[in-house]
């Protein structure tokens, strides 16, 4: 999912200056903005524990009734796929287009398909 | 792949309109710059909450109250949206504020200015609000993806600062005198500091035509200055009140309005740290932070030591 590019790398020690050690975690905040709709990523905070992320998250991503719902993932626990590979990755479903449905060629007085 | 195939897919990417998220390959320069910006975009929004946090306890009614409330809660927000867009470029948000704290980051220079009455609470709305918005709508298109997010939702919800603001100057232009008088004055302050807020002159710009290749920035100072100008003209009519530039004035030929001459040494004064507040403002950040120390330690103390399983339950699909 494209979200999943948008998380940091932050695994707690390859910050450039160290100074990760100190902070709280970092969270991925996911909101579902009415019942019927997935979650969707909506951005990260930093919180001492699930708990804290929950509320902080209610106070910066919900301020104008914008969830319902809300999900806390430490970044960290969160698994990337590497834009490196998106060719390799995604080719197999390159070349089929006869996985949709425009690929058929059907007349114009075909009704109700 | 070698750094010349990778850059080629980069400009590639920009060429299209695609946008650049956090683990694809960029320039180290293309990443200083937005690391620079946002965090710089990021520290005026913090910094941007004290000159209005003076004015909630002196709120001349619980309505006024309640919104400037709300808005210093915003700015709150939106520092925390950007920092966090910065934090996905690998730097640690605990950089970020020592580089604040350290003087090494600048913040917008406007905070700098002093909030002398209460009809500053309409002109930052109306003038350094509107400025903002003006610079703001064109990064919604920014060429970063997490930085674009982040100003997508700030423009939502910055849209209020800006009308709230003009109702207070045009409560207090159909004032008394004196409360006219304050409107007046007000904007006569927050006017030439509001349109140094896009920055020096594009000739004097040296990162922007790097930044508008890149399509960080979409639009050039001056451009965006002139836009700014032309929409306050006309919508300082309907509050009955002047800017203050003897030389403003609608130029037929070029369908834009002149203007008078920026102080520039102002400018690059308060931006040095010279300001009438510089020195207050930034005293009022370290001193926050390590007021707040404890609590930051002690919360992840307490989190180490007793996690706290939320309610028991873990989120299902």
């Amino acid at each position: 999912m494209e979200e999943q590019n948008s998380i940091s790398n932050d695994d707690g020690n390859n910050s450039p200056s160290g100074a990760r050690g100190n902070e709280w975690p970092l969270w991925e905040i996911f909101i579902r903005s009415k019942n019927g709709l997935d979650h969707k990523h909506a951005g990260s905070l930093h919180a001492a524990d699930a708990e804290m992320a929950i509320e902080n998250a209610r106070d910066v991503y919900t301020r104008r009734m914008e969830g319902v719902s809300i999900w806390a993932v430490e970044s960290k626990y969160i698994h990337a796929s590497n834009p490196d590979e998106a060719s390799s990755l995604y080719d197999p479903a390159n070349d089929k287009l006869y996985r949709h449905p425009t690929f058929y060629d059907l007349p114009d007085e075909l009704r109700n398909m | 792949m070698h750094n010349q195939e990778e850059e080629k897919i980069f400009l590639d990417k920009i060429d299209k309109e695609i946008k650049i998220e956090p683990k694809d390959w960029m320039p180290e320069q293309y990443r200083k710059t937005l690391i620079r910006q946002i965090s710089q975009h990021a520290h005026s929004e913090i910094v941007g909450m004290l000159p209005e946090a003076n004015w909630i306890t002196r709120a001349p009614s619980l309505r006024r109250k309640a919104t400037l409330i709300a808005k210093v809660q915003d700015e709150a927000g939106h520092g925390l949206y950007l920092y966090s867009a910065a934090e996905t470029m690998n730097i640690s948000r605990d950089e970020m504020i020592e580089q604040l704290h350290s003087g090494k980051a600048k913040y917008s220079s406007i905070f700098n200015y002093p909030t002398l009455s209460w009809a500053d609470m309409g002109a930052i709305g109306w003038l350094v609000d509107g400025a903002a918005i003006m610079n703001q709508v064109p990064l919604c298109r920014c060429s970063y993806g997490p930085y674009a997010r982040a100003m997508i939702r700030i423009c939502k919800e910055e849209s209020f600062h800006q009308r709230q603001g003009f109702e207070i100057l045009l409560t207090l232009s159909k004032g008394s005198e004196a409360q006219k008088q304050m409107a007046q004055d007000s904007i006569n302050r927050w006017w030439w500091p509001s349109i140094m807020m896009f920055g020096p002159n594009d000739d004097a710009s040296p990162h922007s035509k790097q930044s508008m290749a890149w399509k960080i920035k979409r639009f050039s100072n001056d451009e965006l200055r002139q836009k700014f100008i032309d929409v306050c003209a006309e919508q300082v009519k309907i509050l009955g009140l002047t800017l203050p530039d003897e030389k403003l004035k609608w130029n037929e030929e070029r369908k834009h309005y002149d203007f008078g001459e920026i102080n520039w040494e102002e400018f690059w004064n308060v931006v040095n740290g010279n300001g009438p507040c510089n020195k207050e403002r930034l005293a009022a950040r370290v001193k926050a932070h390590e007021d707040g120390a404890w609590v930051r330690e002690a919360a992840a103390a307490h989190a180490k030591k007793n996690p706290r399983p939320l309610k028991g339950r873990l989120a299902t699909v």
